[in-house]
């Protein structure tokens, strides 16, 4: 393990038994927080029971969906306008200023438009991510050098194939910043509204046991959802440590 | 005299007025045959259009006038079957092992298997690549990079094999060295060379014709023979010969280089 490694895990754990420390004198109290080694366990014996399989599979897959059709139609998109500059040059400010947007303002709409399903979660998790791939697979695009295309029609190769074996491969570290980004914000987009409005799903377990100031069910999937996200984007970031090693690059 | 296996008749390229500026007449009019199997460099002074000459030959960039023909077939839009381009800059696929480098154009013409590990290994032990079999070319020096180019070039058994600069980011040991792979290649190998260089001694010790360039817009001074024996290494440069060839191309091309840099100075 690096040094730098070390630092960050010692940060981390640092943090969780302080928490713990400030739990267990009193200066947290007991209504307002579980110390961390109650969350673990009472994590530990809701995974057993299986009382919230449900709720995981429900929201894992609205986020799954959510990630891989932002990713698919934001790396998709990006292909076919990179290279197109006049769009390009109508669609950049957009994008820029995509992010100012509250993407949840629209959820009323579209449950309205979708009914309170999974749909209109989904498409949450999706507005908010696919704009992210868009843009990171725009920027990796321009960074492909010329001698690779040049290299590209004398294979002779078409534009799809072009894009498959030339253009998306040398694009990939950039890529997977937008994946990296994709996966952030298909969690967050789901499980906010699942917050916000829903029948079933993670967030709205979280939501209904603050409501009924649940502590020992709140915070246990609290840091479910933070262990989720975390191994997910992690092992992204190591296939991204994996394709700049291979390229000599940091 | 042997057939001409690329025949470039009054050709000319202007890059269009864009936005920015005015049209810019790149290169032209060039008239050129190269021979079956020659080894032809082309020297001229920077900005010439020596890189264009190329990409018009590859079919890389149309020409604005005049015809390019390979093999008697006319050059349009893409390039042609047997036709393999180096260029100076690294043109390997970081993502691919130097392996999977090499084998990148077979796959692409769907070669059947068992040919293909043939090939590669050929490839391989002819570029002295065996070693670094499984690498990707970041773990290689620049050096190595550009014979993964060649050797992916040349597993296409290409018959006319056109190089733009390819050791011009190279020191100059390694560039003799490379210099004596190339001409070893370009006789077991039968193909036509085309090599665009700037530098003059590399010209003189690889070929057998040498093409002279003007200052842009680039046309063809003259041609200068060298006489030189098919078989011959980089040991040449101690040659007599050597040294009257190349002050030759230096006399034809002073005049040019110094046209070049007076053009370049007021907008520098």
């Amino acid at each position: 393990m690096s040094r730098a490694a070390r630092y960050r895990l010692a940060v981390v754990a640092g943090a969780i038994l302080l928490l713990e420390l400030l739990c267990r004198i009193g200066v947290i109290d007991h209504l307002t927080m579980q110390p961390p080694s109650e969350m673990a366990r009472d994590l530990f014996r809701i995974l057993i029971s299986g009382s919230m399989n449900a709720a995981m599979l429900k929201t894992l897959t609205n986020v799954t969906i959510a990630f891989v059709t932002s990713v698919v139609v934001g790396v998709g998109f990006g292909v076919l306008i990179h290279g197109r500059r006049a769009i390009r040059q109508g669609l950049e400010p957009l994008f820029a200023t995509y992010y100012a947007i509250p993407v949840y303002a629209f959820y009323p709409l579209l449950i309205i438009l979708f009914g309170l399903g999974d749909v209109p979660q989904i498409m949450i998790g999706f507005m908010l991510a696919v704009v992210a791939v868009i843009v990171n697979t725009l920027s990796g695009l321009d960074r492909v050098s010329r001698v690779l295309m040049k290299t590209a029609r004398v294979y002779r190769l078409g534009p799809i194939a072009t894009a498959l074996k030339i253009t998306l491969p040398s694009a990939a570290p950039y890529l997977l910043t937008g994946v990296k980004l994709a996966v952030a914000y298909a969690f967050i987009g789901v499980i906010g509204a699942e917050f916000i409005m829903s029948q079933t799903g993670l967030g709205y377990e979280i939501s209904f046991a603050y409501n009924n100031f649940d502590n020992a069910i709140m915070y246990p999937l609290i840091v479910l959802i933070i262990v989720i996200s975390t191994a997910v984007n992690m092992t992204f970031s190591h296939w991204e440590k994996v394709l700049m090693q291979r390229r000599g690059q940091r | 005299m042997p057939a001409a296996q690329v025949s470039l008749h009054e050709v000319t390229r202007v890059y269009p007025a864009t936005a920015m500026g005015r049209t810019v007449h790149a290169l032209g009019p060039v008239t050129l045959e190269l021979r079956q199997g020659e080894f032809f460099a082309v020297v001229g002074p920077s900005g010439c259009g020596k890189s264009t000459l190329l990409d018009l030959i590859a079919g890389l960039a149309p020409a604005s006038e005049g015809s390019v023909q390979f093999e008697g077939q006319p050059v349009a839009g893409q390039v042609p079957d047997g036709v393999g381009v180096v260029f100076q800059e690294d043109a390997c696929f970081p993502w691919l092992t130097v392996s999977d480098n090499i084998a990148f154009g077979l796959r692409q013409i769907g070669t059947e298997s068992t040919e293909l590990q043939r090939r590669l290994r050929h490839a391989l032990a002819l570029m002295g690549l065996e070693d670094f079999a499984g690498a990707y070319p970041a773990q290689l020096s620049g050096g190595m990079r550009q014979r993964v180019c060649i050797a992916r070039t040349l597993v296409l058994q290409p018959r006319l094999i056109l190089l733009d600069e390819p050791f011009g980011a190279l020191d100059q040991q390694t560039r003799l060295l490379m210099g004596d792979e190339l001409l070893r290649l370009w006789r077991d190998t039968g193909a036509t060379v085309m090599l665009i260089t700037h530098a003059l001694d590399e010209a003189t010790m690889l070929a057998d014709r040498i093409g002279v360039m003007s200052a842009r817009p680039g046309r063809i001074l003259d041609i200068v023979e060298t006489g030189w024996p098919r078989e011959r290494d980089s040991r040449i440069v101690a040659d007599p010969a050597f040294g009257e060839v190349t002050g030759r191309l230096w006399q034809l091309l002073r005049g040019e280089s110094l046209k070049a840099l007076g053009k370049a100075a007021p907008a520098a």
